[in-house]
């Protein structure tokens, strides 16, 4: 990879301010950043390391809202978050163990990999994601394969969950990266229930609207059976066509619902 | 090129770290550590698994200077220090648990960091946590069978007849 | 009893202990002084004119020594094959030149076009950027009937086409086999593919190249299968070294499979850049670049058709298959679609008349040769696939058909039409103990809680059949190798009765500095602990020919018991002179000379001195010493066999397949070492439900590799595989080596594809989804595809 000079601030402040610096990067738990960076598709100049800030880590039940500080592992989250089951079984079900202790929430969320898992979380709880300058609803953050509402240097600090009454992640693997083939995640709240899809759609993490009617009308797994979910703009890859992604898309919006 | 500073098996180690510089690379490179292997550069094959304050990761996909100040431990300190192989290194020969040996670092370590963890694992267990060490010799059979040994849980003997 | 030491104990691996303790000493873990690292700039475009090169900028670089290309290997050979496949006309097959670097024309992604030497491995690599190389791209050819077509862009210019060769054989029984296909009372026929794979042994290839001005001798450290080949292959015909002069080392080495047997411009490059900077180099693959630079294995398409008569006995097998050999031909590739495939579509059966077909196509992709099994799992698959699909349209159980066809015991010798003799085999007997191990009788009730539970449940069969111990050395003479194919090994006995024994095989993973000495301490009867193997080294060992093909046991191990023979026969002279007896009545027992009929007796230990300290010695009538050097050369392939029996679980929701049980019973003759016999079988089972279910690697029509990596390219993980049920008690020894083995490293590879999709194909037809055939790999989108194909 090409070399860049390292920092690690111990504090939010002081890792904005080494960020301005041009071509700077954060770097949280690299378990995506790093790879890329072999294959020298980045070039730093400066790689600002987040894992050094202990306000950044950790999860924290308020009321009926999960917290999740951003540079908080996985496999954290998968221990300590069981106040959101289905979050925590989320994240206890990313990459590989050695994955989930580096990688972090904030991490995945910046990077927005089509295929990552968090994103689903946060869309389908409806969670705000805050940042050293704001606060951004889930619905606003996603910004199709990649892209993300975050300005140059703004830093995730944490996401606040609310904790559904009911909810399932459901995830089929990608047999050789082991991502999200698709994913579909289903959260039960008293105001209605929100599904979120990863890994299918060319635009990134996305809702799927009928499902959430039905579902908000009759919360059980017989009421997706009426809907067909169109393929058109889904992914195709060697892994699976788009009409293969679709129908998984419905299979596991059934099946979360099952096991919410 | 900066001074890094850890701690590796339990003795006090220094040299100098690129930014670039992996984890993996100063084992290998700068302290000629050459137990811990590197069998690719997408974070898959986990070959290169070592212990960071006592958290398994994978450590081509970790800067030396993530680990400043850190206790790592590796494949090179697992057996005691007249050579006695620990409980999983044993079981894995007594299981026949490796074949080329170059996954085997990442293996021992991984299944370390599972039994401490989860000391009496299923089979189901097993496998599902070795998600992240490719094997290309053994087709895992034996090295399940060393793990749940190395967990104290009963196993046939290997090729009973 | 299971045996504590010995043939047939399952001793515990020595060699594990420096793998478990981090103390082994791989390629990649030799770092020599002043040593340089070189970087591959490898081409981006799969077909391309190479216009310019530039290595000003990089040359400038700090750190940087030296940018190597073509033009500095100017008068050097090329990477030779060596393997010469003659046609159906009896023409030699095309052969075009393998530059170590590209001359003029890069011909697929992967291709090296210039290499980068530097003090460092990033230093090389940042340089690299710097090369500044021109290429015109070309249209690429990938797909290979496409590169067969009138008018196809070619590969290689000075070819005629991109036909390497086309093979018919018997070519003799074209026409009884048409006859006979025309005449059948019912004809299966079959289209697939064979998937194309790579082989990604866990350590990616490394090669370091040294060099001594004082006396002019080269060292090649490489992660190879068979050091002394690469030794030859390099320095006779590459860059022109004397042997005496080119050690090749290969130590530990992380797996093979295949793909560690060829000579790679690598590791020439390395050693001819030695020897020009005067400084060691080191070549480290990463496995990004292993993708695309080891040579790949199967990527067959075939198209098979069997006939049966009235009583559903097989008559006639017919089969044409497509070959890519990618775009040059690596060290082995033309024999594995031919010698290694053709005379392996016998199977284990009784059909009188063969035909097969192959065109071996050059395409711009990357070489494609041996990978574990090598022609004979392309073979297996076509044939247990189209013997299932025969029974299922003839409503015939899949195992009753295979037993009304199987060569019976009392057959052997059986001669096949495709030019093999079996020596010995009983296939009703593995048939059996598979169904006895498997509990086929309980499967209906199974495939109803299955059904209940909403998955689909299947059972699939396959039978197997394989040569391997390659080969005799004047049999595959004839055939087109350009290399004799026999072991050897020297037993040196040490003064106090220690032995090491110097091996040409070489292990990777196979065990063999414990099996070959559970060998030779068994013969004399003495402790395993006594003996010690060394392999790997050219400066060290006889001229070997390394590991492939299942024949360390049955070649490299034959060869080392001849060794031993001759060593214990002098060692009974001696014993004799000692105990003042006639020669023939020493008798060798738990490492005890004696004289038979009396109680006189002499200690291993004590007749080994003497050999030594020759003062009480026949010196008359033989030499001091006590070492021995025996090159074996078989008399045939050996051929182990074996039932394979597959049970799946099939979602129907995502196609996703569970393995929920695999039963392998094989006949691998005797067994020197019963736990490393079941772990080969692991591991082979493991690579051939990879193939079956997982991994794939494919180009897209430009000649990009989309499964270039693992986020791409699936390797089985732990829980994709079950637990395995292995057995090896069926042994029908083979009958012309002296340890009566036959081999077990590829059978679980070549057996265990078709099993696994004829099991899911059997789901899917009893769960009112009548697929006919699914070409591997089954990934979940491939099976749902399908079933949806049939709703």
């Amino acid at each position: 990879m090409y070399n860049f000079d390292f920092e690690q601030p111990g504090s939010v402040e002081d890792a904005v301010a080494a960020l301005k610096e041009e071509d700077a990067l954060a770097l949280s738990g690299g378990q995506t950043l790093i790879p890329s960076m072999k294959q020298r598709l980045n070039a730093p100049s400066k790689l600002v390391s987040l894992t050094g800030i202990e306000a950044l880590k950790g999860v924290c039940q308020n009321g009926d809202t999960l917290s999740v500080g951003a540079a908080t592992t996985h496999a954290t989250v998968a221990a300590d978050g069981g106040a959101y089951a289905a979050l925590a079984a989320l994240a206890g079900g990313i990459g590989d163990p050695a994955v989930r202790n580096r990688g972090t929430l904030g991490g995945s969320l910046a990077n927005n990999d089509p295929a990552a898992c968090y994103p689903s979380a946060v869309l389908a709880s409806g969670a705000t994601v805050v940042t050293n300058a704001r606060e951004i609803a889930a619905d606003d953050f996603f910004d199709g394969m990649f892209a993300t509402a975050l300005d140059e240097g703004e830093i995730i600090t944490s996401v606040n969950f609310p904790i559904p009454e009911k909810a399932s992640y459901q995830k089929f693997e990608q047999p050789a990266s082991r991502f999200a083939l698709t994913g579909v995640f289903v959260a039960k709240y008293a105001d209605g229930v929100r599904v979120a899809v990863t890994g299918a759609s060319e635009e990134g993490v996305m809702r799927w609207a009928e499902a959430e009617a039905a579902l908000s009308a009759d919360f059980s797994p017989e009421a997706v059976d009426g809907l067909t979910v169109a393929a058109d703009g889904l992914i195709s890859d060697l892994h699976g066509t788009p009409e293969y992604r679709a129908n998984l898309i419905k299979v596991l919006t059934k099946r979360a619902v099952a096991a919410a | 090129m900066t001074e890094v500073k850890m701690t590796v098996n339990g003795r006090a180690v220094s040299g100098d770290a690129e930014g670039r510089t992996l984890l993996s690379t100063f084992l290998r490179e700068t302290l000629g550590m050459t137990g811990t292997h590197v069998g690719c550069d997408t974070s898959q094959c986990g070959a290169c698994v070592v212990h960071v304050n006592g958290n398994a990761v994978k450590s081509c996909t970790m800067f030396a200077h993530e680990a400043a100040g850190a206790e790592v431990a590796t494949i090179e300190g697992q057996a005691a220090p007249d050579g006695t192989l620990n409980k999983i290194q044993q079981a894995f020969q007594d299981y026949h648990g490796l074949q080329c040996g170059f996954c085997t670092p990442g293996m021992v370590m991984s299944a370390a960091a599972l039994l401490k963890e989860n000391p009496q694992p299923t089979e189901a267990e097993v496998r599902d946590y070795l998600e992240g060490n490719i094997c290309r010799c053994t087709g895992y059979h034996n090295i399940v069978r060393a793990i749940m040994a190395a967990s104290g849980q009963e196993v046939p003997a290997v090729a009973a007849e | 009893m299971p045996k504590d030491q010995g043939i047939g104990a399952s001793s515990k691996r020595r060699e594990d202990v420096r793998f478990l303790t981090g103390t082994g000493n791989y390629t990649d873990d030799i770092n020599l002084v002043n040593q340089t690292y070189a970087h591959f700039l490898r081409s981006d475009v799969a077909h391309g004119t190479i216009n310019s090169i530039d290595a000003s900028a990089a040359e400038a670089m700090e750190g940087v020594v030296k940018v190597f290309t073509a033009k500095d290997f100017e008068g050097v050979g090329g990477i030779p094959c060596g393997w010469q496949v003659t046609d159906r006309e009896g023409n030699p097959m095309q052969e075009p030149k393998h530059p170590i670097l590209a001359e003029g024309k890069v011909r697929h992604v992967g291709d090296p076009i210039a290499v980068v030497i530097a003090e460092s491995p990033e230093l090389a690599r940042d340089a690299a950027e710097a090369v500044e190389v021109d290429i015109t791209e070309l249209p690429a050819v990938i797909d290979m009937k496409a590169a067969c077509a009138e008018g196809a862009t070619k590969v290689h210019d000075d070819l005629t086409s991109n036909l390497c060769y086309d093979w018919g054989f018997v070519e003799e029984n074209r026409d009884a086999v048409d006859q006979a296909i025309k005449n059948a009372a019912h004809v299966t026929t079959l289209e697939l593919t064979n998937n194309r794979l790579v082989a990604n042994p866990m350590e990616p290839r490394v090669a370091v190249g040294d060099y001594n001005r004082a006396n002019d001798e080269h060292t090649l450290y490489t992660t190879s299968q068979n050091p002394h080949v690469i030794r030859l292959l390099m320095g006779a015909f590459v860059l022109g070294i004397p042997e005496h002069k080119l050690r090749v080392v290969a130590p530990d080495v992380g797996g093979g499979f295949g793909t560690k047997i060829f000579h790679y411009a690598e590791e020439a490059f390395v050693t001819f850049a030695a020897k020009a900077l005067n400084r060691p180099v080191k070549w480290t693959c990463s496995r990004s670049e292993a993708f695309i630079s080891d040579a790949h294995g199967r990527d067959h398409v075939t198209k098979i058709e069997l006939a049966l008569d009235a009583d559903n006995k097989f008559t006639a097998i017919r089969t044409e298959t497509y070959a890519n050999m990618g775009a040059y031909l690596s060290t082995f590739a033309p024999s594995v679609p031919t010698w290694l495939h053709g005379t392996l579509m016998a199977g284990n059966y009784t059909t009188p008349l063969i035909y097969v077909n192959v065109k071996a196509v050059f395409t711009n992709t990357v070489p494609v040769d041996a990978y574990r099994g090598a022609g004979r799992p392309e073979a297996t698959f076509q044939l247990e696939r189209v013997v299932d699909k025969a029974a299922r349209e003839l409503g015939m159980d899949p195992a009753e058909l295979r037993r009304l066809n199987f060569i019976k015991p009392d057959q052997f010798p059986y001669e096949t039409p495709v030019a093999v003799a079996y020596d010995t085999g009983n296939y009703d007997a593995t048939l059996d103990k598979a169904l006895e191990l498997t509990d086929y009788a309980g499967f209906d009730t199974r495939a109803a809680e299955s059904k209940a539970n909403g998955k689909m449940r299947g059972f699939g069969i396959a039978h197997y059949i394989e040569a391997c111990g390659i080969a005799p050395s004047n049999l595959v003479g004839q055939l087109g190798a350009r290399a004799g194919l026999y072991e050897s090994a020297t037993v040196r006995v040490n003064a106090t009765g220690s032995i090491a024994v110097m091996t040409g095989s070489h292990s990777h993973g196979q065990g063999h500095e414990t099996t070959f000495a559970q060998v030779v301490a068994d013969m004399i009867g003495i402790d395993e602990s006594q003996v010690d193997i060394v392999h790997g080294d050219t400066s060290k060992t006889p001229m070997g020919m390394g590991t492939y093909g299942s024949r360390s046991i049955a070649v490299g191990g034959s060869a080392m018991v001849r060794a031993a023979e001759k060593v214990i026969n002098k060692a009974k002279k001696i014993a004799a002179h000692l105990m003042e007896a006639a020669d023939a009545d020493i008798e060798l027992k738990d490492g005890q000379f004696s004289v038979a009929g009396t109680d006189k007796s002499v200690a291993w230990g004590d007749v080994c001195l003497a050999a030594y300290v020759p003062h009480n010695y026949p010196l008359e009538e033989i030499e001091p010493g006590l070492e021995e050097t025996a090159f074996y050369d078989p008399a045939n392939f050996t051929y182990p066999s074996g039932a394979y029996f597959c049970e799946v679980e099939v979602d129907p929701g995502t196609g996703k397949i569970d393995i929920l049980g695999f039963t392998a019973a094989d006949d691998f003759g005797n067994v020197i070492n019963p736990m490393i016999v079941e772990g080969q079988v692991h591991g082979g089972l493991a690579q051939g439900l990879g193939q079956a279910m997982l991994e794939n690697c494919v180009y897209d029509d430009n000649g990009q590799l989309l499964s270039g990596s693992y986020m791409d390219y699936a390797m089985p993980r732990a829980h994709d595989l079950p637990n395995f049920t292995v057995d090896h008690s069926c042994q029908t020894p083979c009958t012309h080596n002296p340890l009566g083995v036959k081999g077990c490293g590829e059978a679980g590879a070549i057996g265990s594809p078709p099993a696994l999709v004829n099991a899911v194909i059997d789901a899917l037809h009893r769960g009112g989804y009548p697929v006919e055939h699914i070409d591997m790999p089954l990934s979940p989108s491939r099976v749902w595809n399908a079933m949806q194909s049939v709703k």
